[in-house]
């Protein structure tokens, strides 16, 4: 087997014996989901299945957390020094943290669809195949965040207190929490330079409005959370430290920087068309008319909106 | 002579502006068990961690199996073993997963289970890193080392911290690695360790290799003279002292007096008098063989232990 096989193996077998895990990875989720559907959806088929995008994409975001603080810890402990000794690479145990962060979140989701599927009996998932790719590249994208922010940050309460600063912002902005219409508009404005709102915006798309794989907004997320991704995992494996007392250097820190290009031109843009803030106001209006969850005739030409 | 398998000419290291290491040099035979004695912060881990190629080197040149560890790190790390200061394992890895894991990274192997059983691990080969006390945790970083059947080994400190009885244990694995011809690069401010376990010796001291040679020959070079460590109770004028009989050298060390004698006895006779018409007083005398605290003394005008 490879390295960054065995180290997968590795990363997964001991997040499986973290009671930490647990908690974060598969309470916490759950927890939203019941919150979610009993109480905002009050248990109707309809809106679980509205909001089963941002439940499922807060379960997804939250990979970040996990990962930036357990290779800290790795880094803290002198653990990583021990490997930087063997012939294992910088790109072997990142890649195998965010493919070990992958396989662990994904039966987290299926468990939140089996939930909907049984206890709330929602029958449509809408589109699989678009709802799968974005939550693959999420937990993927997401994972590469988490890097990053143990490459930039030299101690662990750095790490926690960044993780906080990103948080509560990916939460409360993106529509994960609360939904993007009913958001203010300057908030809203916002929001749209955070990857965070393009995941909720068109797993919600995928799996309440059906978007195929090859629509354009899902295309347009799917490619921006790609290009993130790449762009963080280079960055995060550029400023790797296997030692803990190696600093990161202050203009470094500026580089990263460079992480927020994508979504900081796509939310120019976004600002621009009103595109995604049209359509999840859309989608919220579709949910409360009379007709249920029927695709909007034409999403790409909403109706008109304030701006 | 064969070709050395280690080369270190005229190594610098820096960090911000403190030089920890300041044009060290010296080389390794193959089969030889080659140490790096010294007081901590001596620049003996930065030294070991640029042959392992942990850390780039600022000056000088540095060959290990060949390889430059800097340029040929991947292909560098395939030949060596190491066992670090200041490492650990994941808490909840188990033993056996640890061997099986690192052994993974390797094209060549030597067999998990001969390893466990060979440094005495069977026992808690499920067992959580966590779980292990600090002579199995080393025992376990041994055993480490060796997963590839490395060329050279590296170990840094190796029984820093571990009580008498384990580190006896800790020994005889290394002896018992001695005898196998592995070709081994430890450090140490342990005397007894050098002394004990290593072919060659270099002494360092603030970044510099102060001495080199067998324990034997440095000892003999800094004249075999017996260690006459003395307290008095009035302070005493290091030159009177000089004057006895047999005193090859004397100095004051941390309010004793430690003096080298080739004649001890004499010395001693000669002292007691001296001391009785200055109306001095003994407070303790301690009479050790020559060793390479000695050499150290010698060379640096300090003792060697923290």
């Amino acid at each position: 087997m490879t390295n960054f096989a065995t180290l997968t193996r590795m990363r997964i077998q001991l997040t499986l014996r973290n009671k930490m895990f647990l908690f974060f990875s598969v309470i916490m989720p759950f927890g939203f989901f019941f919150l979610y559907a009993g109480i905002f959806a009050k248990g109707s088929p309809v809106g679980v299945r509205y909001l089963l995008g941002p439940v499922i994409a807060l379960t997804v975001m939250g990979s970040f957390w996990g990962l930036s603080a357990a290779l800290v810890m790795f880094r803290e402990q002198g653990i990583l020094r021990r490997f930087h000794v063997s012939p294992v690479s910088a790109g072997d145990m990142l890649a195998s943290s965010i493919v070990a962060n992958l396989v662990l979140t994904l039966p987290t989701v299926i468990v939140e669809i089996l939930f909907a599927r049984f206890i709330f009996h929602v029958t449509d998932f809408g589109n699989f195949v678009s709802a799968f790719l974005l939550i693959a590249l999420g937990a993927m994208s997401f994972a590469s965040l988490g890097l990053v922010v143990a490459s930039v940050t030299n101690t662990m309460q750095e790490t926690q207190v960044i993780n906080q600063l990103i948080w509560l912002p990916l939460i409360f902005l993106s529509g994960a929490t609360i939904p993007l219409a009913q958001l203010p508009l300057v908030v809203k404005r916002v929001g749209l330079f955070l990857p965070a709102t393009y995941l909720v915006t068109e797993l919600q798309d995928a799996i309440f409005w059906s978007a195929a794989p090859w629509s354009r907004d899902v295309l347009i997320a799917l490619g921006s959370l790609v290009l993130w991704a790449l762009l963080t995992f280079f960055l995060s494996v550029q400023l790797f430290r296997w030692e803990p007392e190696s600093k990161i250097p202050r203009r470094a820190k500026l580089l990263v920087a460079a992480t927020a290009i994508p979504f900081l031109l796509l939310g120019l843009w976004e600002n621009k068309s009103s595109r995604t803030i049209s359509k999840a106001q859309a989608m919220m209006e579709s949910l409360n008319a009379p007709v249920k969850s029927t695709p909007p005739p034409d999403s790409a030409n909403p109706p008109d909106l304030p701006r | 002579m064969a070709n050395p398998i280690i080369q270190v000419e005229n190594l610098v290291k820096s960090y911000g502006d403190v030089q920890a290491v300041r044009g060290v040099s010296f080389s390794v035979e193959e089969g030889e068990v080659f140490g790096l004695l010294g007081p901590n912060g001596a620049g003996k881990t930065s030294t070991v961690e640029i042959l392992e190629g942990l850390r780039d080197l600022d000056g000088g040149r540095v060959s290990v199996c060949g390889l430059d560890p800097k340029s040929e790190s991947r292909a560098l790390k395939h030949e060596i073993g190491a066992a670090l200061q200041s490492t650990s394992l994941p808490d909840k890895l188990r033993v056996m997963e640890a061997l099986r894991l690192f052994s993974s990274f390797y094209k060549r192997r030597r067999n998990p289970e001969e390893l466990l059983k060979r440094f005495g691990l069977e026992e808690k080969r499920n067992a959580f890193y966590s779980q292990l006390s600090g002579g199995q945790k080393q025992r376990l970083a041994l055993a480490m080392a060796l997963v590839n059947d490395p060329k050279v080994l590296f170990f840094d400190e190796p029984t820093a911290g571990l009580d008498p009885q384990v580190r006896r244990e800790i020994y005889d694995i290394i002896e018992e690695l001695k005898r196998e011809k592995k070709t081994i690069v430890m450090t140490t401010h342990y005397i007894e360790e050098a002394e004990r376990l290593c072919d060659r010796v270099a002494i360092v001291d603030h970044g510099k290799v102060v001495a080199l040679g067998t324990p034997r020959e440095l000892k003999t070079r800094s004249g075999g003279a017996t260690r006459i460590e003395v307290r008095l109770a009035k302070p005493e004028t290091d030159g009177a002292l000089k004057n006895l009989e047999g005193v090859a050298d004397a100095r004051e060390l941390d309010g004793a007096y430690v003096i080298h004698s080739h004649r001890p006895p004499k010395t001693i006779v000669d002292l007691v008098k001296h001391l009785e018409a200055e109306g001095n007083e003994l407070v303790s005398l301690e009479i050790a063989s020559p060793s390479l605290e000695d050499v150290f003394i010698e060379m640096t005008g300090r003792r060697l232990r923290d």
